[in-house]
């Protein structure tokens, strides 16, 4: 029944986690805002945290994984690695979307730590088709444009 | 009665002015704001629906509801859409059947279709829309990816012990989410994900149900349209092949339910929408905590013994009455009828109760009676009856959604009074302040979504400094109802009163140190209480277990008066009442002072028209107290007690000297489900019946009289009264009665107050709130209404004195006590179901701070002394806490809370002063004495003979 003893980095933590709640006042309606400030802070949002922001929004925490479960963006465990995100928007479909998914699927499918997700439309339709590679937006991605720039950043 | 359900009218009721439109061609009129879908449903046009359902506000998602509106584009959702003023709708068109059967396709293609085998089959929203829409062929095949087959489907969540959460059923409609947000208001409940992915989530991905901050309320079960929030029992078992309608045995809210049954066996208990205490809604402990009815430890045959360290004989009821009549009329014989008496049961019907203190006045001939309210809510009759001339609580529970400012002291609805507490939340989260006086931090001062706008965290023992710190406030700051005070109040009282509270001994500064509240906060929360237009007083045991318990439900009176709270919806001064039948069992005449319906033993003209309908002279003397019974039973002059349901042993404070008293007496009657721990002390054992068993009424905490209906035959071959009739003519009083309808007649017939109740009456009404005369012969929801019961208000000086209860070096620590949602009082009920799951022993909450002075880690086993004695319990550390206060529940036998509380007790009606107990906490190893002398006593006392 013991419950477990807090560290002082684990409590160092806790008192950031309020800072950034207290930044907002507190308010539930800045459960987003309070979120993005977390996870620039420490790159995900664990379930511990969750239970801190929770009760510092005075919310609840099914409210919190309900927020942070909707959206890709937020991450609630350590870093991702390499993350490409390929539009399958209906001008970057047009452009063989679907194949470069596929083919960027299977080229990287027994490299450890890269993930190939699809995205709706990243505006960028002019210069179709389009990816996001660890956040970096690039065009034109046409052939085994992708495959290499992917390459670079893991190298 | 054969299986009953509620129609199900899609969206709330509204109130607004009349509207006129026609459905189909049918002219149709209802109030301004009623959807579409539930105007339809007044003509049984029953527009198909999966999301909507009418204890919810509409959502508008599943899109089945769609109608055609005359003049209006498309297909509107039937829920979302208000009625209009000549508005003509068509409810059914060969292209609204095309889009329904396209949508329910869609639906169909990610269930699976294993009706046959289904725990709701025959009762599926789902199954009944598809079966009403037709729909004969899904073209989506079922082959695609989905939510049901052996690949996608997620495991059953099985962590809650009453039900089950099957995501592969769920067509995520988020009824469920919504009635945890808006019945319940613990929103404990999500949507995870979204699109194809959405699931319903309870708490972080991690959690399940039991982990979840769901308080297994079953809001959601009730509300879901599929298998997928599944009662377990009905998962077990199968459908219930009937119903019957009655009232809830726990707490004094008196929830109304439908107990659904096969054969004698309960399925389920539903919460009806028409009951007018719960509106549909439940708790953890009436929705599902009810197998401790039908537990093993149930004792169904009347049992006998010479002396309590025999075994129990088994006898006939008639042997066991008979012996239980030799032996007490050879005391009376031998020491006076003054020498025995009894107890009546706040657990137990009005009839049984009304029936047993019958017995005692008319067959025992003493008006040796009292209930078990003497340590709960007898301050309260005392208080409420002095200031406003009747023993009861002002409002209905319905007011509270008119109440602008709730005060909130000592009570802890959340946890004891949980259907009421979910209206509560509802109205704070609807933008009412809130003003929380009570010493711990309860879920009302910091929950999801509510927060308190004052709490006050005062030394137990100092309510009434506070009040009248709030008296003064309004007396001084110019905030009194003048008009009210002048129209309705007595001028002398009042004008005593005034130059009281006016006085600087009463000012907020002057009791800030004692009451441990900054001057400030108090002079604030007192300020927004007396300003509002409408405040209300909620209160609960808090306030009258202390010595001063009369004299806080007077200054809440008091403060009510001055302020104009009382006498209109949304004011008033409401006790929360524990026990499902405390207002009841107190009503019927269990007090030793008073006859049915209050009236006093001395008054010669009221006991005149008790001797003429009772045949038989009757004592004006007041009987013993229950604290009277042992004192007298110590001195040698108390010597037999007949005990209806209630375990003295466990809830009467300082139990020591209880089982003193109790070992002292020569007959100890006990009637009760279980052998409980006063029965270890007892000669007779008279089985009881469950509220799944009885005939009759309770009366809630809002003076509303609910029928009990038994849905099965009683277990042990009697019913109370009738066991009651049997002692009091064996005693040599012939009582005799028919059904418990008559023993109501006679309570209408002696009782003004009740003239116009009967059970026929009641079945036809559903409930009524007494007073129920020919001037309000439908009852009464709000009291005082132009005119106190007295005439006009009284005020009473309301001196705050310190109890006598004091810390010291060598206690120099607060003992308060209270309870926990999923157990009920001594816990003889709720231990004996699956709710120990949550709490499956009673701990001490013990500040850090103080936790930190004496070494105690969380978790650790600590001995907690008091000057009367002490026990071993297990520390929780709690910032709930105030540090110099601790705080444990009394719900397990062998936690012996009572051991250490004293027999202090409040000057008025020694009400006992559970509230405030000195102690000292230190680090153990070892139970206490007591519990070593408890489990030998256990093994002793209870033993049975071998049936031969």
């Amino acid at each position: 029944m013991k419950k477990p003893v807090s560290t002082s980095s684990s409590q160092t933590k806790r008192a950031q986690i309020l800072r950034i709640c207290q930044r907002y006042d507190n308010l539930a309606s800045a459960l987003i805002e309070v979120l993005h400030d977390v996870q620039e802070a420490y790159g995900f949002i664990s379930e511990a945290t969750q239970r801190e922001i929770a009760g510092a929004l005075n919310i609840t925490r099914a409210e919190v994984h309900g927020v942070i479960s909707f959206y890709d963006d937020f991450r609630t465990e350590g870093a991702p690695g390499t993350v490409v995100r390929i539009c399958r928007g209906e001008a970057c479909q047009s452009m063989g979307a679907q194949g470069l998914l596929a083919a960027t699927t299977n080229a990287v499918k027994d490299r450890a730590r890269i993930s190939v997700e699809a995205v709706y439309c990243l505006g960028n339709c002019a210069l179709a088709p389009a990816a996001t590679l660890n956040g970096k937006l690039h065009g034109r991605l046409k052939g085994p444009r992708l495959s290499s720039l992917i390459d670079e950043v893991t190298k | 009665m054969s299986l009953h359900k509620e129609p199900d009218f899609g969206t709330p009721a509204k109130n607004g002015a009349e509207v006129a439109l026609k459905i189909d061609g049918v002219e149709v009129t209802v109030p301004e704001g009623t959807s579409v879908m539930r105007a339809a449903r007044q003509i049984e046009r029953n527009i198909p629906k999966l999301c909507a359902t009418d204890s919810l506000e509409a959502f508008g998602s599943c899109r089945l509801c769609l109608v055609e509106i005359k003049g209006a584009r498309g297909t509107p959702a039937s829920c979302t859409t208000p009625v209009a003023e000549g508005m003509e709708v068509i409810t059914q068109s060969p292209r609204l059947e095309k889009l329904r059967r396209g949508v329910m396709e869609l639906y169909l293609s990610d269930h699976p279709l294993e009706c046959l085998t289904c725990a709701v089959n025959g009762d599926c929203e789902l199954q009944d829309v598809a079966g009403a829409i037709g729909v004969r062929d899904v073209r989506y095949g079922y082959a695609g990816e989905n939510h049901f087959d052996a690949i996608h489907a997620d495991p059953v969540d099985l962590s809650n012990p009453y039900f089950q959460f099957e995501a592969s059923k769920c067509i995520v409609c988020s009824r469920c989410v919504r009635a945890c947000d808006e019945v319940q208001g613990t929103l404990a409940l999500s949507v995870q994900g979204r699109g194809f992915a959405s699931k319903i989530s309870a708490g972080l991905l991690s959690e399940e149900f039991f982990t979840s901050e769901c308080v297994s309320c079953g809001a959601c079960v009730a509300a879901c349209p599929t298998a997928t929030l599944t009662e377990s029992a009905l998962v077990a078992h199968g459908a219930p092949t009937r119903s019957v309608q009655t009232t809830c045995a726990y707490c004094g809210v008196g929830c109304s339910f439908r107990a659904e049954l096969q054969g004698d066996e309960v399925i389920r208990m539903i919460p009806t929408k028409s009951g007018k205490a719960n509106e549909g809604h439940s708790c953890v402990k009436g929705r599902f905590a009810f197998g401790y009815a039908t537990h093993r430890d149930r004792i169904t045959t009347p049992m006998v013994r010479e002396k309590t360290t025999d075994p129990w004989r088994k006898v006939s009821w008639q042997e066991a009455i008979d012996f239980a009549a030799a032996r007490l009329k050879s005391i009376v014989t031998e020491h006076g009828k003054e020498a025995i008496g009894g107890i009546t049961s706040s657990r137990c019907t009005n009839e049984e109760v009304y029936a047993v203190q019958k017995m005692i006045r008319a067959a025992f001939g003493s008006n040796n009676v009292d209930t078990c309210a003497r340590v709960c809510h007898a301050p309260t009759g005392y208080g409420l009856k002095t200031a406003f001339g009747t023993s009861a609580g002002t409002q209905d529970f319905a007011s509270v959604e008119k109440a602008d400012v709730i005060l909130v002291i000592g009570a802890n609805p959340t946890a004891a009074h949980p259907v009421f507490a979910s209206r509560m939340k509802q109205r704070i989260r609807a933008g009412a302040k809130l003003i929380v006086i009570d010493p711990r931090r309860i879920d009302l001062v910091k929950s999801p979504h509510i927060r308190a706008d004052y709490h006050i965290p005062l030394q137990p023992g100092t309510n009434v400094a506070v009040l009248n710190a709030f008296a003064h406030v309004a007396a001084t700051e110019n905030l009194l109802d003048e008009t009210f005070i002048k129209e309705r109040c007595e001028e002398e009282s009042f004008a005593d009163w005034l130059a009281f509270v006016r006085e600087a001994k009463n000012s907020p500064e002057a009791v800030a140190e004692i009451v441990g509240v900054e001057a400030a906060t108090l002079r604030q929360a007192a300020r927004l209480f007396a300003s509002a237009e409408n405040s209300a007083i909620y209160y609960g045991l808090g306030v009258t277990e202390h010595s001063q318990g009369s004299t806080t439900v007077m200054a809440m009176a008091n403060l009510a008066m001055a302020t104009g709270n009382i006498g209109r919806e949304g004011v008033g001064v409401n006790p929360l009442r524990g026990q499902n039948n405390v207002q009841g069992s107190c009503d019927m005449g269990s007090f030793p002072h008073e006859f049915p319906g209050y009236r006093s033993v001395e008054d010669d003209a009221v006991r005149v028209s008790f001797e003429e309908d009772w045949g038989i002279a009757l004592s004006s003397k007041p009987g013993l107290r229950i604290p009277g019974m042992f004192d007298e039973a110590l001195a040698g002059k108390y010597l037999g007690i007949f005990i209806q349901g209630e375990d003295i042993a466990q809830s009467d404070p300082n139990t020591k000297h209880v089982t003193a008293a109790l070992e002292a007496m020569e007959c100890v009657v006990v009637q009760d489900l279980f052998l409980n721990e006063t029965a270890a002390y007892a000669h007779v054992f008279l089985p009881g019946t469950s509220f799944l068993e009885k005939d009759g009424t309770f009366t809630n905490a809002e003076r509303r009289i609910n029928r009990v209906r038994p849905v099965m035959k009683e277990k042990c071959g009697m019913a109370e009264w009738q066991v009651a009739s049997a002692l009091a003519t064996a005693m040599g009083y012939p009582m005799t009665y028919g059904s418990s309808a008559q023993i109501m007649d006679e309570i209408a017939r002696l009782t003004p107050t009740f003239a116009r109740v009967s059970h026929a009456r009641l079945d036809a009404q559903g409930s009524m709130q007494w007073p129920v005369t020919n001037a309000a012969p439908n009852g009464t929801p709000t009291m005082h209404v132009g005119e106190f019961v007295r005439g006009k208000g009284h005020f009473v000086i309301t001196d705050f004195l310190a109890t006598e209860e004091r810390t010291s070096r060598k206690f120099p620590l607060i003992l308060t006590t209270g309870r926990i949602l999923s157990q009920y009082n001594v816990g003889a009920q709720t231990r004996r179901t699956q709710n120990n799951r949550w709490h499956d022993e009673d701990v001490l909450e013990i500040h850090p701070h103080d936790a930190e002075q004496r070494g105690i880690s969380d978790g650790d086993m600590i001995s907690i002394a008091s000057r009367m004695g002490n026990t071993t319990l297990r520390a929780e550390l709690s910032e709930r806490m105030t540090p110099g206060v601790v705080y444990t529940t009394f719900h397990h036998p062998l936690s012996g809370t009572n051991v250490i509380t004293t027999d202090n007790s409040d000057w008025a009606t020694n009400c006992p002063e559970y509230k405030v107990t000195a102690v000292e906490v230190k680090l153990s190893n070892q139970q206490s004495d007591w519990q070593t002398t408890h489990k030998e006593i256990a093994a002793t006392h209870y033993k049975t003979e071998p049936a031969e």
